[in-house]
């Protein structure tokens, strides 16, 4: 038996449990006076403060961050708006309260009454909105009428306006309220409930940047719960600004010459792979959004078989059509089954098994080389060097070129379009490849799919020797009070796996296109400003494949148009992709916005036919 | 085959002053989770009522053996604990920046409130080898400084501070009481003297923000601060009788922060007034004189030294959950025994209860 007080003296012992119980007794004195203080000495005071119930937490947004083009010319800016609550508490006698609030302001007293129901549950000392967004009128006739409305009250919150909107709508995208699902994600930790959040475009995926930190404020309320006195203030922290890389003029350009059509312009500086304006055609009110759209908008916009909602430069995929032709051109120099003097004989078709695949000239174009080809686009001789390099080798350049995956520009939702190959046709459709579908990939149809920021970027790198950029759009970001926190430098994506020699003999192609009175683009040449490009029409999906650039089988369905182009002819300062869909022809429908775009960047933002046109120095551009 | 004299010397005393505690603390948390809705949500206040009954399960597992068995398991105990405080850093629940909670199926556990009964059975184990009239020397400490430092580490990673600091608060107060050695004392304090301000270093920046506010809540009138005023308006609101059951304003109001676990001593005593709120301290104090008692009627070092640390839990959770409330200390998250929501605080007071009960009912033993 362990039996320790035997060698330990019990009075030492007891003495350490009395000492120990001394101390615990003490500090509950302690407790027991404060106890004391505060519900004795203090009670009366604190209890007063707890009946009036005067104090109450007021949060502060913070000012969400603003956004500029590159001209620091402002896109999205913040404006005041007036919400209308009430805290039932205080409104008494409620029915009144309503019915005089209503006959001020002029609004509809079952709206207010709407609003009440809905937020039924909450409890009667919290406010509750009744009307979001009122105008300054209806505030001032509030404002004038304050002592008659007990328990109403009017919190100034800041809202977004979009200045050009619906231009760069896609791009800006939009902001709305936050969601039951949003706020369990912990990147909008600090949100609550009735926040505005961004869900679309820039705003949502710099939601990170462009939101400040909420302030708060501690006030003391009277009993109609109107505030007395600011008792302190924690200042909101406004949210960081950001500068786009985007041009507003060119955006605004693009857009005009898109409108009444379904399509896309994606503009991008080849030097440093900064996107200068990205259009989608049509396009939206964002402000709606930020007023509250009602239903019937809202599934207006969704139902619409124009996709307003679609950033068609990043979340449409369309067959690349004989844009296309410049990646199998550089891959047929490349590998060797061609060079600058091979020539085929275009008749106007290619027969192949037992089909008979033609080229878009009736006629032919009789001996072609690669210069020639690109030139007018003859589409047997890419038949030609396609049946020679294969599906595989293809798609390896394709990859090259960055298509079939996205480019990783700064924006949200992006497709990565598609290369197909043999082994993917087997995997997907579950059929072996046919020989003949390497024709009509070899032309850019069958199962390719691009965006137009992929092929704009197609033509930047082709453009500029040779460098895949990656896509940004952010180009700074500041602080409310100017300090740069970001600043983007160029990113390079890749390089083309194509000999500068190869590359240059595509370039010449390419701006014979434009430049030769035989080429594809010669209707929409800029005098002087090199402009190097390459028409598509792509078929529209349903129809067959064998039937390669031929009629229509259903009158109405037309060919979507494309336009890639860079200019000037040697280290270009803009490339373009345009896709008009169902424009039929790229040479009439897409080079045209194209060349338009391009005229306007280079001439600084002259308007057309402004007198003679030159290229403009480069600091011009940044004038405006 | 069982002792009769086990019956007979059952502490029912103990058991009664746990389930009066207890029952305040339930009509307690039933005002602050009900008085703040339109529809009383009782959900919290069921599960509390079945993490009592599990407590009390847990408290009648803790006695039905002799305590002598955990003294045996001691290290055991000490190593699972551990254990489960790594689990938590790996796979812990992410709960308002912290991982402190284990997931198991439907419930979820905070081993730190766990690791509180671990660190009192390993140190009264350790010091009852080394207990004598002279005291400790600094070499007889390294192996409880050791054994406390690891799940005090490990807590403060998740981060929990306040349970980090009652774990520290514990095994200080054993310590002191098994008697440190003059010489060796001095040593200590001095060093502790100096170590104060490199643990500033080592708070997070929250942490930091409640120290200061404690020493002037006007610093952050809108955070803690306006906690602390809120939460002294509901106390000294409720004056000698208390504004009634399901009355508090405060409560109602959601003025005070977590009015269910660490703030709930504001509702109780806005609602029940001075009287109240003294009855419940006093209770407390009782308990805790009751704990002491146990532990000098022991007769076996092991028993003593557990039980004066499970009173020292109790004691100090205590001391600092309502010294806080009141404004007296700097806001930490530490429950209040037997009255704030929340299963494993619960279930670890329980079984604290278990071995004070367990102590109690074997002193014949050594008689």
């Amino acid at each position: 038996m362990t039996n320790y007080l035997d060698n330990v003296d019990s009075d030492w012992f007891s003495k350490r449990l009395s000492a120990a119980l001394t101390l615990v007794i003490a500090a509950f004195v302690v407790l027991i006076a404060r106890l004391l203080f505060l519900q004795v000495i203090e009670g009366g005071e604190l209890r007063r403060l707890s009946e009036i119930n005067s104090i109450r937490l007021r949060s502060v947004d913070a000012p969400r961050g603003l956004i500029y083009d590159i001209h620091d010319r402002l896109m999205a800016d913040n404006r005041p708006s007036y919400d209308l609550s009430i805290t039932v508490k205080d409104a008494h006698p409620l029915d009144q309260t309503i019915e005089k609030l209503s006959r001020y302001t002029g609004i509809d007293e079952a709206q207010f009454w709407e609003s009440l129901e809905k937020a039924k549950g909450t409890r009667a000392y919290k406010p509750v909105l009744l009307k979001p967004d009122i105008g300054r009128d209806a505030l001032a006739a509030i404002e004038v009428n304050r002592w008659d409305l007990p328990g109403i009250l009017v919190n100034v919150s800041s809202r977004r306006d979009y200045i050009f909107s619906p231009s760069s709508a896609h791009l800006l995208g939009y902001m709305g309220e936050i969601s039951v699902e949003e706020l369990k994600n912990k990147i909008y930790s600090d949100c609550k409930s009735g926040d505005f959040i961004g869900k679309y475009g820039i705003e949502r995926v710099r939601e990170d940047w462009l939101r400040g930190k909420r302030g708060g404020q501690q006030v003391e309320v009277n009993a109609t719960g109107q505030v007395v006195r600011v008792l302190s203030t924690v200042g909101a922290t406004p949210g960081y600004n950001i500068v786009l890389s985007i041009d507003q003029s060119l955006q605004l350009t693009a857009e005009q010459l898109l409108s009444d059509q379904a399509g896309a312009a994606v503009a991008v500086d080849p030097s440093n792979g900064q996107v200068l304006a990205m259009a989608s055609s049509p396009s939206f009110d964002q402000n709606a959004f930020i007023s509250g759209m009602s239903h019937d908008a809202w599934n207006a916009l969704i139902s619409d078989p124009l996709h307003p909602l679609e950033n068609k430069a990043i979340q449409a995929e369309y067959p690349p059509a004989s844009t296309y032709k410049i990646i199998v051109a550089a891959a047929g120099l490349e590998e060797g089954v061609i060079d600058e003097n091979t020539s085929h004989f275009c008749p106007g078709f290619l027969k192949f098994g037992n089909r008979t695949y033609r080229c878009w000239k009736k006629w032919g174009h009789g001996e072609v080389d690669v210069l020639k080809a690109l030139g007018e686009s003859c589409d047997v001789y890419f038949y030609k060097v396609g049946l020679e390099l294969g599906v595989e080798r293809l798609a390896w350049y394709a990859s090259a070129f960055g298509l079939g995956e996205p480019t990783g520009v700064d924006l949200d939702n992006e497709d990565g379009g598609l290369v197909p190959t043999a082994q993917w046709k087997k995997k997907r459709v579950g059929v072996s490849w046919q020989k003949g579908e390497t024709l009509s990939v070899a032309i850019g149809q069958g199962f390719n799919l691009a965006t137009p920021l992929q092929m704009a970027m197609v033509a930047a790198a082709v453009g500029n020797g040779g460098v895949r950029y990656r896509p940004m759009i952010v180009r700074t970001i500041r602080t409310a009070d100017g300090q740069t926190m970001y600043e983007s430098v160029p990113e390079i994506a890749g390089r083309l796996p194509i000999s500068a020699k190869n590359l240059w003999l595509v370039r010449e192609g390419l701006f014979k296109a434009v430049n030769d009175r035989h080429g594809t683009a010669w209707q929409s040449r800029l005098e002087g400003m090199g402009m190097s490009g390459k028409t598509g029409t792509a078929q529209v999906v349903g129809r067959r494949d064998d039937d390669a650039n031929g009629e229509n089988e259903w009158g109405s369905i037309k060919d979507h148009a494309w336009f890639v182009a860079y200019a000037p002819r040697e280290n270009p300062r803009i490339a373009v992709a345009v896709i008009v869909e169902h424009g039929e022809h790229g040479s009439s429908a897409a080079a045209p916005v194209a060349a338009e775009m391009i005229r306007f960047y280079l001439s600084g933002g002259q308007p057309k036919g402004d007198g003679p046109l030159a290229v403009a120095p480069a600091s011009s551009a940044e004038g405006d | 085959m069982f002792d009769r004299r086990l019956l007979q010397c059952f502490d029912w005393g103990l058991l009664a002053l746990t389930l009066c505690i207890g029952t305040a603390g339930l009509v307690v948390l039933y005002s602050a989770v009900s008085a703040s809705a339109v529809e009383p949500d009782l959900t919290l206040f069921r599960k509390q009522l079945i993490w009592y009954g599990v407590g009390f399960g847990a408290m009648i597992f803790c006695f039905l053996f002799d305590y002598k068995q955990f003294e045996r398991l001691a290290n055991f105990i000490y190593l699972a604990s551990v254990g489960s405080l790594m689990a938590v850093l790996y796979f812990g629940k992410y709960v308002s920046g912290a991982r402190r909670w284990l997931s198991m199926g439907p419930f979820t556990l905070q081993p730190s409130e766990m690791a509180k009964v671990a660190v009192i059975i390993v140190l009264a184990r350790y010091f009852a080898k080394l207990i004598n009239t002279d005291g400790l020397t600094l070499r007889d400490l390294m192996v409880p400084a050791f054994l406390t430092t690891v799940p005090f580490v490990l807590i403060v990673r998740q981060p929990d501070l306040g349970t980090a600091m009652v774990i520290a608060l514990i095994a200080g107060a054993m310590t002191l009481f098994a008697k440190i050695e003059r010489r060796a004392l001095s040593w200590l304090i001095a060093t502790f003297a100096m170590l104060v301000p490199l643990v500033w270093f080592f708070l997070r920046g929250y942490q930091k923000q409640r120290i200061l506010t404690f020493l002037n809540p006007d610093r952050d009138p809108l955070g803690a601060g306006y906690h602390i005023i809120q939460s002294k308006i509901a106390i000294g609101s409720g004056m000698l009788s208390g504004k009634g059951f399901l009355k508090g304003t405060q409560n109602a109001l959601s003025f005070l922060p977590e009015q269910h676990t660490d703030f709930i001593f504001s509702v109780l005593a806005e609602e029940w007034g001075l009287m109240g709120s003294l009855l419940v301290v006093i209770l407390f104090l009782i308990v805790i004189a009751w704990g002491l008692s146990i532990a000098g009627r022991c007769r076996d070092p092991f028993g003593t030294m557990l039980s004066v640390g499970v009173t020292a839990m109790i004691a100090w959770q205590v001391l600092i959950n309502i010294g806080m409330v009141m404004g007296l200390m700097p806001v930490v998250g530490v429950t209040l025994p037997f009255v704030s929501y929340g299963g494993s605080s619960i279930i670890t007071m329980m079984i604290g209860i278990g071995l004070l009960m367990n102590v109690s009912m074997r002193r014949f033993k050594f008689e």
